[in-house]
């Protein structure tokens, strides 16, 4: 009997263990990203940028050349290598501790100058690796252990939602939010993180995926359960869906 | 030969890095060195390098960071509260061992400060400045001719070292006009390539990583013992300095950069009165020529240190001179520019004359 393979590791990432806990969705952006980059064949040419926090590992973990940034410095860092070498592909993995909330400046600026650069922003609404503290994107009434008594709006301010302010830079190619929690939402995800990519390869401009994602650790309940979780308390927060395409349908 | 042109010391030193090969200059306006920003961002276009004006000096030095993982040659230049916002730009540069030249036009502090020649900034650049276990090279003009000069030297050290280089002047240096001859345009084919090391795409080979963090201490502390030893390198190689008058000289005056120019008069108006005064002038503040100032300090009546900050490089001058020589200072600090005239007063002063 002859075997076929229908589904093997991305050669874009490496044979690393990734260092997320169980049942955290970065793994899944992580391969999806992957993917993308081995269904454009730009491995060779793409430079991965991770941030500081739990994906400060992710520099292991895509099988391309990379680097880590300083928290929140991500889009410059990104910016300065792709003005150094605009032949290459250069992308930013970031969560919302990094992007949203020390790097609010970096990120804006690099989408109004239409940096031809791809963000991956990864939302799970709390700050994973230091342990559970608020993050912008906290939810009201949310509790962290920073917020023991849940987010309350006149002390520690709203949900920020970057996608928004974002889709405003007129140097936005590509924008969208979307989320992993279900098998139908990763491939939307995979489809948005390829026209993100494209943007930059067809050199149109920024282009950025808000990905919704979990953190069951820091949420204190499983990983089921935060799929759940992420459904009925995220998504009516930060409504999905596609804020700039100038990509097209043409692949 | 080379023509002598008539240049401003901002724009030479943007000139002396396209020259050296630089095409890429980020940076953030702060005054006294927005003429080097304003002279890139016309000259760049010209010779197919890019500018850019960043939303902080923050994003600056992380952009610099970016380039320099690319094996491209990258500068900014700001003044010192932007150089401040750079610091952990730099700490991180250093970890990760990537190469840039930061030129840091010091004006008066601390804090906001004024927008006056300053050298308060001495210790920043030469004791480190960001977190963690790191020095820089740091070079110290003082004539437009030298600063040229020193900005090219910078570029060949930061590639040779692979590490920032900073060009330490003030605002006396950056807006005063003299003739300078130019160097000859670097052929971009000849510089390095930094293909061991350069993030340019993982085509046909293993991929690159550049990083300045290690979560185990075992792995971080030979991170930091390999940048020890760079640093040990630097230190046996790329001392430089001046000496003026010394030969026959009672009393040796050290200053560095504006002053280092200034104690030159000093030292000639000293000698009209009959003083045996000569100038050491450290060139690299860090590294810093101990071992040949305490030679020259040995048998000396005197060692008059001038700076323009609280006594800053004085720490520096105290551990060359050791007890061979008394040691005294003069300085002026917020922005002021001592003259000749006060500086010889401070000098009679000690010597009792
Ligand atoms: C300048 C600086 N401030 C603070 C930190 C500490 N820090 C490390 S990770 C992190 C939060 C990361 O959270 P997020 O971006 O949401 O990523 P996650 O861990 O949730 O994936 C912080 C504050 C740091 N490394 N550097
Ligand atoms: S702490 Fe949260 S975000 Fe970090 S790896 Fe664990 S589950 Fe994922």
């Amino acid at each position: 009997m002859a075997f076929q393979v229908i589904l093997k590791r991305p050669e874009s990432l490496t044979q690393r263990e990734f260092t997320y806990c169980p049942g955290c969705t970065h793994g899944i952006i992580h391969r999806l990203i992957a993917e993308v980059i081995d269904e454009l064949g730009i491995r060779e040419k793409t430079i991965a940028v991770a941030p500081i926090g739990c994906s400060v590992f992710a520099y292991q973990f895509f099988n391309t050349d990379a680097t880590v940034a300083a928290h929140g410095r991500a889009p410059a860092v990104a910016t300065g290598m792709k003005r150094a070498r605009p032949d290459l592909y250069v992308f930013t993995y970031q969560g919302d501790g990094d992007l949203a909330a020390i790097g609010t400046a970096e990120i804006v600026h690099a989408a109004n100058r239409g940096e031809k650069i791809t963000t991956i922003f990864v939302n799970n609404a709390i700050y994973g690796m230091t342990g559970g503290q608020m993050a912008p994107t906290t939810l009201l009434g949310m509790k962290t252990t920073t917020t023991p008594y849940g987010r309350k709006a006149d002390n520690d301010g709203y949900p920020l939602h970057v996608a928004e302010i974002i889709k405003e830079a007129r140097g936005v190619a590509f924008l969208a939010r979307t989320k992993v929690n279900t098998p139908q939402d990763v491939q939307k995800t995979k489809k948005a993180i390829k026209k993100a990519f494209l943007a930059q390869i067809k050199g149109l401009g920024f282009g950025m995926v808000e990905v919704l994602s979990t953190c069951p650790t820091n949420w204190g309940i499983d990983p089921v359960s935060a799929l759940k979780w992420l459904e009925e308390h995220m998504v009516p927060e930060y409504p999905l869906g596609v804020f700039v395409d100038k990509v097209g349908d043409e692949q | 030969m080379a023509e002598r042109v008539l240049v401003k010391g901002t724009e030479a030193i943007g000139e002396a890095a396209i020259r050296a090969g630089c095409r890429l200059f980020f940076g953030y306006p702060i005054t006294p060195q927005n003429e080097l920003p304003e002279y890139m961002s016309k000259r760049m276009p010209e010779v197919g390098g890019t500018f850019l004006q960043t939303e902080s000096e923050v994003a600056t030095i992380n952009m610099v960071y970016g380039a320099a993982c690319t094996g491209t040659r990258v500068m900014t230049s700001t003044s010192s509260p932007g150089f401040s916002l750079m610091q952990e730009g730099i700490s991180y540069m250093a970890c990760a061992q990537l190469p840039a030249v930061l030129v840091n036009v010091v004006r008066g502090g601390p804090g906001l400060g004024d927008i006056q020649p300053s050298q308060g900034d001495y210790w920043q650049a030469t004791k480190g400045g960001g977190h963690g276990d790191y020095k820089l090279i740091v070079l110290a003009p003082s004539t437009v001719q030298e600063a040229v000069d020193l900005t090219v030297l910078a570029f060949d050290l930061a590639d040779k070292y692979r590490t920032p280089v900073v060009i330490i002047a003030d605002g006396v240096i950056g807006q005063m006009m003299e003739p300078v001859t130019f160097p000859e345009f670097r052929d971009l084919n000849t510089l390095p390539k930094h293909d061991d090391w350069a993030l340019t795409g993982a085509n046909g080979r293993e991929k690159h990583i550049i990083v300045s963090f290690d979560i185990d201490p075992y792995v971080l502390e030979k991170m930091n013992l390999e940048i020890v030893e760079k640093l040990r390198k630097i230190e046996a190689n790329e001392k430089r300095w001046e000496e003026y008058k010394l030969e026959d000289a009672e009393i040796v005056i050290t200053a560095f950069g504006t002053v280092g120019r200034i104690a030159k008069s000093v030292v000639e108006q000293a000698r009209k009165e009959g003083i045996k005064a000569g100038l050491f002038r450290p060139i690299t503040l860090w590294p810093f020529p101990y071992e040949r100032l305490e030679e020259i300090s040995k048998g000396k009546k005197l060692i008059l240190d001038v700076e323009m900050n609280m006594g800053q490089m004085l720490e520096d001058v105290k551990l060359a001179v050791k007890d061979h020589a008394r040691i005294e200072f003069y300085g002026r600090m917020g922005g002021v520019v001592p003259t000749p005239d006060e500086i010889l007063e401070a000098l009679k002063k000690f010597l009792n004359v």
